[in-house]
């Protein structure tokens, strides 16, 4: 959703890129032939582990997005604990009624024993720093592609949190 | 029997189960599941939540002084509630009161946040359903989709959240995840020049919350024949007011209301949220399923966020949302309650505009500019809430701590998983009235007003399930000529 701060810029980039999939838009199904894919997020369950694996597949370019994407950060401050610890304090400790762990895999994906970084489970070619990244830190990076480049972050966009 | 790539069938669970998934336009990771009978009749549908990170075991051991750094990476849209939420659990643990300029300056942070969030919620997620359609090309129903379609309206949605987070940004030097609000108090006073700039903005954002529900009250007539199939139902309503029932957003004490505007509990201290709210489990979903004790589950369903709050509170401070406020009284009918969730996006413009209002007095009251800010204190009482109405709805931080101020228990009720038990009858009730086995095809169109009415709600999943961190978000791009990447790779 970091994506959005980039506001009015948003309305340039609107006739330079073609937005084929994302929680912002409604195609469902993981398009092919893509040039550039922006991953946000840990890798924390199956599914998340899934898509990584066909966004890899299916995309040319990949970028962890964000702290979380390229070392965990606060999804990954779970690791020190057992899944079942944490969820017994969710689903049971912490509730009034039907305690019990959620278990529906059909319907819900099961988590991993620990949170990784994207670069744990599949290649990646460029990474973006920040909780989250800043506006201008994007805008840089989509410009740089747009131009035929890979991103060299300067310096002053290297930086965590 | 559902047609193109948009949605497929899940065989294994059920012989005829539709999935929607994922759930898009809403922020975090969800699907929607219906299942249907022989005759393709509807006989069920359910909202799964698939995020889970577990924060209320892992910040166990962090300090206090962490917390609202911690929490507010809860979530990346509301991070300015969870922050000042967490300062108040904090308050209340140092036990102090306090200073004046830091209530107006959280209170204007907390504004601020309603703002963008409402915005985004309004005009990037929700608005393509209404101004390009419920059964407009997938592909391009989205915000670029609307870009295309009407630039003027989009830049000025996409201006109006700008101005939110401006706000944010201003008062603790970045947009998402500022550390500014801390227990005692906030950081950094306000200065004169930042005060006017933020001012200069307001006659713009007025002028564009006036856009929005005009925009609005087209689209009530356009979709008349189906908005009373939105979500139409009596659910309690939940949501702190002020202490003469006021609409409220930082204070306050909790009212619940029933569909039929009967008071059945007022003027509850929210420390004392746990005696009255409990929260069930569901094997199909990480988000749990909180219900108003008395009832008992699930009939204790009930409703949180703009709905409940411009529903329960016997007025609005401000002239301009006052006004609109008693037009969305009079849909009610002779309840006094607008029961039909499609009327969140109405409330929601409204808070928009009270938001804007408040803003502009709030920073036109000389004490903004104070410069006593924060309380200091060291750990005087060993358990703090804090509550506060974040956009989505009421929402508590509850710690314990030890005497050093280290976490021995956190425990958090946000406004998203409040909603849970509606938003599941919600997606039954628009299943089935636009399902029909007799009329044949199921469109995509049906199933985009399925989870149209999920985004009613405009629930906020990473954060509601407590995802620290976020669902993996693909964004891609693609351009236009689709041959940067060979270059890139020459
Ligand atoms: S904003 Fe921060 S916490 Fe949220 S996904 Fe990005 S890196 Fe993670």
């Amino acid at each position: 959703m970091s994506f959005l701060d980039m506001d009015e810029r948003l309305i340039e980039l609107a006739d330079k890129i073609e937005l084929v999939y994302s929680p912002i838009a409604d195609i469902k199904e993981f398009p092919e032939n893509v040039d550039v894919t922006l991953v946000e997020g840990a890798v924390t369950n199956s599914e998340n582990e899934e898509m990584a694996h066909l966004i890899r597949k299916n995309s040319r370019l990949v970028i962890a997005f964000g702290d979380c994407a390229t070392t965990g950060n606060v999804t990954a401050m779970r690791n020190p604990f057992k899944v079942e610890d944490i969820q017994r304090r969710a689903y049971i400790e912490l509730a009034d009624k039907n305690q019990r762990i959620p278990d529906e895999y059909i319907t819900i994906a099961q988590l991993l024993k620990t949170a990784k970084p994207l670069h744990e489970i599949i290649k990646v070619d460029i990474w973006l720093h920040g909780c989250p990244p800043t506006a201008d830190q994007i805008w840089f990076a989509v410009n740089e592609l747009l131009q035929g480049r890979i991103p060299v972050l300067p310096p002053a966009y290297l930086r965590y949190g | 029997m559902v047609e193109g790539l948009y949605y497929k069938r899940n065989e294994k669970i059920m012989s005829k189960m539709i999935t929607i998934s994922p759930v898009t336009r809403i922020e975090g990771h969800a699907k929607i599941t219906i299942q249907l009978d022989d005759n393709n009749d509807v006989i069920d549908a359910r909202f799964h939540v698939n995020e889970f990170r577990g924060f209320e075991k892992f910040t166990e051991g962090r300090l206090l002084w962490e917390m609202p750094g911690i929490t507010s990476r809860i979530c990346g849209i509301c991070p300015a509630s969870h922050l000042v939420t967490s300062a108040k659990a904090g308050d209340d643990i140092l036990a102090v009161e306090i200073p004046e300029t830091a209530e107006k300056l959280r209170r204007l942070l907390t504004l601020a946040q309603w703002l963008q969030s409402h915005a985004l919620s309004f005009f990037h997620l929700s608005s393509p359903d209404f101004l390009l359609g419920f059964d407009s090309d997938p592909a391009t129903r989205n915000v670029f989709g609307l870009i295309a379609a009407d630039k003027e309206f989009t830049k000025r949605g996409i201006r109006l959240r700008k101005f939110g987070q401006e706000i944010i940004e201003i008062l603790g030097g970045r947009r998402i995840h500022t550390p500014w609000t801390v227990p005692g108090g906030v950081r950094e006073p306000l200065e004169l020049a930042k005060r006017d700039q933020m001012l200069t903005w307001i006659p713009e954002a007025r002028e564009t919350v006036g856009l929005a529900l005009d925009a609005l009250k087209k689209i009530h007539k356009k979709y008349a024949k189906e908005i009373p199939e939105f979500g139409n139902f009596r659910t309690l309503l939940v949501g702190l007011v002020s202490k003469d029932g006021g609409l409220e957003y930082y204070d306050g004490l909790l009212r619940i209301k029933d569909g039929n505007d009967n008071t059945i509990a007022d003027k509850i201290e929210p420390k004392k949220y746990f005696e009255h709210f409990g929260e069930a489990v569901e094997p199909w979903s990480y988000l749990k399923f909180p219900y108003y004790k008395p009832f008992d589950y699930p009939k204790g369903m009930y409703r949180v966020g703009p709905l409940a709050r411009v529903n329960i509170c016997d007025y609005i401070e401000t002239p301009l949302a006052e006004a609109e406020r008693k037009i969305f009284k009079s849909l009610s009918g002779n309840v006094n309650v607008v029961n039909n969730s499609f009327y969140y996006h109405y409330a929601r413009c409204i808070e928009m505009l009270f938001a804007v209002e408040k803003i502009e007095m709030l920073l036109k009251d000389p004490a903004i500019l104070g410069l006593t800010i924060r309380a200091q204190a060291s750990i005087n009482r060993l358990e703090g809430i804090g509550c506060t109405e974040a956009p989505r709805g009421v929402l508590f931080h509850h710690y314990h701590v030890n005497k050093d101020g280290v976490i021995q228990k956190a425990n958090l009720l946000i406004a998203t998983a409040q909603n849970n038990l509606a938003m599941n009858r919600t997606v039954r009730q628009i299943a089935s009235y636009f399902i029909d086995g007799k009329k044949g095809k199921i469109t995509e169109g049906i199933l985009n007003r399925v989870e149209a009415g999920i985004r009613c709600y405009d629930p906020c999943l990473s954060c509601s399930t407590h995802a620290l961190g976020q669902m993996p978000l693909h964004v891609e791009l693609l351009s236009a000529g689709g041959e940067v990447l060979d270059e890139v790779r020459r």
